[in-house]
């Protein structure tokens, strides 16, 4: 609590006491002037007398407020209704007194008693939501430690240069992106992955900031200044997320423009009309008063508090609670987009593959499996093929270089080298024409066949094939259940390894053999071609090649981004992992934010419209108008918290 | 250019108001008033100082709503 609400609490506190003292005196004191025989106008002033302490201590920051206000000329704020309205009730109650009968002051000063408790609600409320908030997305470094002359010194993340050696005590927050030098250990990457796994790291990882250090002591070399890491990029997307607005968000601030002051020019027609017909058309009592607390009731719903503060709201919770689960959205507005989508189209590699080939079999080969993938490691071991690097992998040790010699790489064909004294091509079957070698077609066709020869005779073939990660499946499904009419899978493979991976999957539409531009062809089409259709499509890659279709795309939806620049510039949804069921949690999320926001719009609006109609009909007074303003607006700001909680699939 | 400042105000309609007095002042290209994270995020015209744009910022902000504050 802040000074200023505690000042606030111990005024209402106070009030309320002298509130309901009076009340309970009322009787008494209505006695005691008869019985001290004080004529009516005299006691009637020492009633307003008595009643104006607790409404200046519960109302004079809001009287002060509204008359800058008027000085200021914005004169339409809602402190300037309250002051109306309340000050309108105790100069009718002081009417009342002032005719014999017994003016109700209570109703003034509850109504501004009632005001500032829910200023007040509100005022913690969002002060506690906005705290929660940023504690979820609390991943800011506070300092860095850097060695100077073998002392351990803490200075400011800012400061550290590139290149520098930094320390990370168990505990600690990897304050800068960079590389172990020293130390194994593992990280919680919870903060920015959701991933609640620890990730076992040791010499020559690469670390991304914001995660935090659990195991033992850790060396890294900076690669990056505090301000191009990680952490302040996400931070700083994270924080301006709100700054792009939803078109609810737009909607409502339309809405409260037009709304106030035609609420305003009702109340005046409702205190003024009415009174004026019964006096000219049924010549009866114009019955002035009632109109007019009808209509400072009317002033009272007229803030349009419940939806300015209760939208916004919803939207920064959903953005921090999606966050939270390691999925970054940039803007209000693209959470609305994300919630709409009914169309997700995938890249292949990368987003619903590893991207990463493995060996699936090896055929015809003379020597033994191990053998053969050694030799052709080996051969392959000056390149930086993607395949390569996989059958690399695949060979586990590093390879002895003295034993390569005459590397010969040759584009399109594949690579010759000469390994412990033998000639070895290992390449596709142009590359096997051209050495003479006899080589058999493949018959399994789900993925990508090498083939090899020694000194001209054919050694057999290795087939591998990029691997589905083993939540692609079920992602697929969580995204048909919630609600997605249409997945598409667009690739640049070949055709019979997309239908087999598009099989595997369950996914039915599938676009083969495409160029990265036909990708964004098939993407502009789509969308030109679903016309003014309500569906939005969102297109998930991730992030390395596909930046012009995440761009084109209704929604561009980056996966495994950590640390890739490009996607987290060209994304409008950022994916801190690379678990395509992130894809379908920030649909829910999305879903769910806007099912808030809507249920907010509609309850505040119409209970308003209620209260309005109800007070015109002289059916509820006043504190049913509070209740309109203030409880609607605090019930939105509750509800606008359940944006915070972010459900997760598994994994 | 664009500079990031720390505000302090009560509510949503208040920012809004401060955001579009913001907009309004000499010197300001444009202004985004992030009620949720306390931030205004001020773009000045080329040129412009935002040492001298900003006092002006602050009195029209005190304008229309009389309890804000930004942070220098």
């Amino acid at each position: 609590m802040t000074k200023k609400q505690r000042s606030t609490l111990i005024r209402i506190i106070v009030s309320t006491l002298l509130l309901a003292a009076l009340w309970a005196a009322s009787g008494a004191l209505a006695s005691a002037m008869t019985a001290l025989g004080a004529p009516v106008p005299a006691a009637a002033l020492i009633r307003l007398a008595l009643y104006m302490i607790p409404y200046i201590i519960i109302g004079h920051d809001v009287i002060r407020k509204a008359f800058k206000g008027i000085k200021n000329r914005q004169p339409m704020d809602e402190s300037l209704l309250m002051c109306i309205a309340t000050m309108g009730a105790a100069i009718l109650a002081f009417y009342e007194d002032m005719t014999g009968s017994v003016g109700e002051y209570e109703e003034a000063i509850a109504v501004m008693l009632f005001y500032q408790t829910g200023e007040w609600f509100q005022s913690v409320a969002v002060g506690k939501s906005r705290r929660n908030i940023s504690e979820l997305m609390d991943i800011r470094p506070d300092h860095a430690t850097i060695m100077t002359d073998g002392k351990a010194e803490q200075v400011d993340p800012d400061e550290v240069a590139i290149g520098s050696e930094i320390i990370v005590n168990p505990g600690e927050k990897v304050p800068i992106d960079g590389i172990v030098t020293e130390g194994t250990s593992s990280l919680d990457t919870a903060a920015l992955t959701g991933e609640s796994l620890p990730r076992n790291i040791g010499i020559g990882d690469e670390v991304i900031s914001g995660c935090i250090n659990l195991t033992s002591p850790l060396t890294i070399r900076t690669t990056k200044e505090f301000g191009e890491s990680t952490v302040s990029k996400i931070l700083d997307l994270v924080e301006n997320a709100s700054s792009r607005k939803s078109r609810s968000e737009n909607f409502i601030t339309k809405f409260a423009r037009i709304y106030t002051p035609v609420v305003v020019y009702s109340a005046v027609a409702l205190a003024v009309l009415p009174p004026v017909a019964r006096m000219l058309f049924l010549s009866t009592d114009p019955a002035w008063g009632t109109f007019i607390y009808r209509a400072l009731s009317f002033l009272v719903i007229s803030c349009p508090c419940a939806l300015v503060v209760s939208i916004p709201l919803s939207f920064f919770a959903g953005i921090g609670g999606a966050s939270h689960a390691g999925i970054l959205v940039k803007g209000s507005n693209y959470l609305e987009t994300l919630s709409e989508a009914d169309t997700v189209v995938f890249d292949k590699t990368g987003t619903l593959t590893k991207g990463s080939f493995e060996v699936d079999a090896v055929h015809l080969s003379p020597l033994s499996e191990e053998e053969l993938i050694k030799t052709v490691a080996l051969a392959e071991s000056a390149s930086s093929h993607p395949i390569s690097v996989s059958l690399k992998k695949a060979c586990k040790k590093e390879p002895d270089l003295s034993r390569v010699s005459n590397i010969e790489e040759i584009a399109g064909h594949g690579i010759k080298a000469v390994v412990d004294g033998k000639n070895v091509a290992v390449g596709n079957t142009r590359l096997m024409v051209d050495v003479g070698a006899r080589y058999v077609e493949c018959p399994d066709d789900a993925g990508t066949v090498i083939h090899v020869a020694i000194d001209g005779d054919y050694a057999g073939h290795i087939v591998i094939s990029d691997v589905i990660k083993p939540d692609s499946a079920a992602a697929i499904q969580h995204l048909r259940s919630s609600g997605i009419k249409r997945i598409v899978m667009l690739t640049g493979d070949a055709s019979k390894i997309a239908d087999s991976v598009a099989k595997t999957l369950g996914i039915s539409e599938v676009h083969p053999e495409l160029l990265p531009q036909d990708k964004v062809q098939w993407v502009d089409d789509a969308i030109t071609g679903r016309g003014a259709e309500k569906g939005r499509l969102a297109f998930a890659g991730d992030g390395i090649n596909d930046a012009p279709v995440l761009s084109r795309a209704d929604i561009g939806i980056a996966m495994g981004a950590m640390g890739s620049d490009a996607a987290i510039e060209a994304a409008d949804v950022v994916l801190m992992d690379d678990n395509p069921l992130r894809i379908a949690d920030a649909i829910g999320i999305a879903k769910m934010t806007l099912r808030i926001v809507k249920e907010n719009i509609v309850f505040a609006i119409g209970i308003k419209l209620l209260c309005l109609l109800l007070s015109a009909l002289g059916i509820a007074g006043m504190w049913l108008a509070v209740f309109a303003d203030v409880g609607v607006m605090v019930l939105c700001v509750l509800n606008a918290m359940r944006a915070l909680i972010t459900t997760k699939s598994v994994a | 250019m664009k500079k990031s400042y720390k505000i302090e105000v009560d509510c949503a309609n208040c920012a809004a108001k401060m955001e579009e007095a913001t907009k309004k002042t000499e010197g300001v290209k444009d202004a985004v008033v992030n009620f949720m994270a306390l931030k205004m995020n001020v773009e000045f015209e080329d040129g412009a100082d935002p040492k001298e744009v900003m006092p002006r910022v602050i009195t029209a902000c005190k304008k229309v709503e009389d309890d804000c504050e930004i942070y220098l």
